[in-house]
């Protein structure tokens, strides 16, 4: 165990903060929850993959670097540290690009991988129905085999960036005669095409975050089916286990909040509970931050990651509400107002929805409980 | 950048494990509680293995290892509750004499001191009492002069009595003077200073392995336990219970893990990652223990369940080498006194 990075990761992190500091927009972009707003991100994933920055750790041949994790995460690091915008496409390179890596064929990868790395396409994730939330395995929407197109019918809901995204993926009954896990496939569809009908829901900040998708006989290619048919349960749990174990939240994020948290603090005049609030959140941030260099090392030396990768989710999600209410509580009566700019009113609504996506709490609870401690089932 | 323990470590550890999952059992330790709460034989057998020279060097009859070596082994005793005083012997006050290694009195006890034949008892600031002086060879005691070393059996012990029935505490007097003075006081600030980093370094660890070993009873207690006619840990408020303590768990192991790798800076950064890991691995601890305590319903709350000696190992091992307070005032020192870029997650003062 020795925790110093060597030289060359020293180099790669001046390298990234160089390119970081000439290139990251000075202004704030519009929220990317907004028309004008989803356009400047995207312009932003351009100008990251003109700079081979946008997904770093994918192989050299789709626009990434082959990056390890440890230099993943110094990258992640100068990423937040110099406030550059929110990346529009995570879901795209994040989520759906480690599945296809594993699952996808190579006509698939060749055709989305180096797209989704340039921001020519956006993607969203349809996951969620109606009937199906937290019971993932209840979806009923369906897609039949007609020639060599999958005709997509159903309703899938809380689908995030879909208002404004090129693609969806999501998991579609192939076997209208199937039950819960089985007969599922993971499918990749156009949301800009017929059939597609797309109702924002307005979020608790009151813009279009997510959205209602309506699929009434849309249609797909059969080979944007990913993985093979049927197995699409398998498939997507890949994805989750990437969401809740590492590539969606990196600690980087939380550690720029925390230092911003602790700027606050040191700036007003926090009572002793403010004060012991804003600690423990500065300390959970570090823990989060060693706990994932952790993993990545054990990771990089043939490791896997687990179950305990559901506790991650659980600790971040309630790690940014902490830090948001604990800056909240520094600001007293201006805590409620609009338009401060300074992005903890914005931050704190948004932390809101972490301990109910990528998995509700009280699920990740019950896995850990169960996969974990080896609890019986409910 | 290598976050992860070498073979060899994780076999230290796993034999240590093994060897207390046998010898060092509930039931030994009920039977302890009428005999002295110590149990020679066990530390003969942890000897053996060489785990009280473990940190003292070779040319000195120690293992020539480091605190990564020996925080598995620390927690390893947390998980059983160990009552011998190893990772105190092992990971503080015996460092602490070989750093004086070259004085004669100190000398005299070292080969002894590094194959377990003697303990090493340290009377520090940090601590109002001093432990496990009884069973110990030589005492240490920091005065505002300076360091002190006596043989343990010339000193006047009061027993003071601990909620911890194994925790052995005593108000020591002693005749100290120029010639039990092992080193003045500025001489000896930066070992006193070190051994209090490592004695909160390792009673965090301990309590990590206190705070696994209590959510692991109490998920054996969850799957056994029938009512309404099926096991409680099925019920979500059981299974919540649980899943809180090991995420508490698993946010604070990499941060005792990091806090051994890094003690040996001494500067701002490393004295705050001890004293978050102290607070978080304490803090698993409490949690843990109250909560098989509660999963055991009843029995949780009599003596014959095991939950209350965890419950009280962690209570006593929070406020011995600084307490919350004491901690979190270090935190706050790095926290308001250096930038928080994330880029500064393993920053040292020499970088």
């Amino acid at each position: 165990m020795h925790l110093d990075y060597t030289p060359e990761q020293r180099a790669f992190r001046a390298e990234a903060r160089a390119w970081l500091e000439a290139n990251v927009p000075k202004a704030r972009l519009p929220s990317f929850d907004t028309a004008e707003g989803f356009e400047a991100h995207r312009a932003w994933e351009g100008r990251l993959h003109a700079g081979r920055w946008s997904a770093v750790t994918w192989p050299e041949a789709y626009g990434g670097r082959g990056l390890d994790l440890i230099r993943w995460l110094i990258f992640e690091e100068e990423y937040w540290r110099c406030g550059a915008p929110g990346r529009v496409n995570q879901n795209g390179v994040f989520l759906l690009a480690p599945t296809l890596m594993e699952y996808g064929s190579p006509e698939q990868k060749a055709r989305f991988l180096p797209k989704m790395a340039s921001g020519e396409e956006i993607w969203a994730q349809a996951w969620s129905e109606p009937q199906a939330g937290s019971d993932l395995a209840a979806v009923r929407a369906t897609a039949t085999r007609e020639g060599d197109d999958y005709v997509l019918r159903g309703h899938k809901i809380w689908s995030s960036r879909a208002v404004f995204a090129d693609w969806a993926f999501g998991l579609f009954r192939t076997d209208p005669a199937s039950e819960r896990h089985k007969g599922l496939s993971l499918i990749l569809f156009p949301l800009k095409a017929p059939g597609v009908r797309i109702r924002p829901i307005p979020q608790i900040d009151g813009e279009a975050g997510f959205a209602e998708i309506f699929l009434e006989e849309a249609r797909t290619p059969v080979a944007n089916r990913v993985g093979a048919e049927g197995e699409g349960w398998a498939v997507c749990m890949a994805t989750a286990g990437f969401e809740r174990g590492l590539m969606l939240r990196s600690p980087a994020r939380f550690q720029a909040t925390a230092a911003r948290l602790a700027a606050l603090a040191a700036r007003g005049r926090p009572d002793a509970t403010q004060q012991a609030a804003v600690l423990q959140a500065v300390m959970d941030a570090e823990a989060y931050a060693l706990s994932i260099y952790a993993t990545a090392s054990r990771l990089m030396a043939g490791g896997r990651i687990g179950a305990e990768a559901s506790c991650n989710k659980l600790f971040w999600s309630e790690l940014d509400v902490a830090l948001h209410r604990a800056a909240l509580s520094i600001q007293g009566a201006r805590a409620e107002l609009a338009d401060t700019g300074d992005g903890w009113l914005d931050g704190y609504l948004f932390s809101l929805a972490g301990p109910i996506y990528a998995g509700a709490n009280e699920i990740q609870r019950n896995i850990v409980a169960e996969r974990v401690l080896g609890l019986p089932k409910g | 950048m290598d976050f992860t323990f070498s073979d060899e470590q994780r076999m230290v550890a796993d034999t240590v494990r093994a060897l207390l999952a046998d010898r060092c059992t509930g039931a030994d330790l009920r039977r302890l509680m009428g005999e002295g709460a110590r149990d020679p034989g066990r530390w003969q057998a942890l000897s053996d293995m060489g785990l009280p020279g473990l940190m003292l060097p070779e040319a000195l009859g120690g293992l020539g290892l480091s605190e990564v070596d020996l925080v598995l082994v620390a927690e390893a005793c947390g998980y059983a509750a160990l009552p011998e005083p190893l990772v105190e012997h092992a990971g503080v006050a015996a460092p602490l004499l070989a750093a004086f290694a070259e004085d004669a009195r100190a000398a005299a006890w070292l080969d002894r001191v590094a194959a377990g034949a003697a303990t090493v008892a340290l009377g520090h600031a940090a601590n109002p009492f001093v432990a496990d002086p009884d069973t110990a060879g030589v005492l240490l005691i920091a005065r505002e002069d300076g360091l002190h070393l006596i043989e343990a059996a010339s000193a006047g012990l009061t027993r003071i009595a601990s909620v911890d029935p194994f925790r052995r505490l005593f108000e020591v007097e002693a005749e100290l003077s120029p010639d039990t003075r092992l080193a003045d006081a500025q001489t000896v600030a930066p070992h006193l200073a070190l051994a209090l980093d490592r004695g909160a370094l390792f009673a965090a660890a301990q309590g990590l392995g206190l705070a696994q070993r209590a959510v692991d009873m109490a998920a054996d207690y969850a799957r056994a336990r029938m009512q309404f006619g099926k096991p409680i840990g099925a019920n979500q408020a059981v299974k919540h219970h649980l899943a809180t303590c090991q995420t508490r768990i698993e946010f604070a192991r990499p941060v005792v893990y990091a806090a051994a790798a890094q003690i040996g800076q001494q500067d701002l950064f490393s004295r705050a990652r001890i004293s978050h890991a102290k607070l978080a691995a304490l803090g698993a601890a409490d949690l843990a223990a109250r909560a098989a305590i509660q999963v055991h319903g009843a029995m949780g709350y009599s003596w014959e369940v095991d939950a209350h000696f965890y419950l009280k190992r962690a209570l006593a091992l929070t406020g011995t080498w600084g307490d919350e307070a004491f901690h979190r005032a270090r935190v706050a020192e790095r926290v308001f006194g250096a930038p928080l870029d994330p880029d500064r997650t393993f920053a040292s003062a020499a970088a």
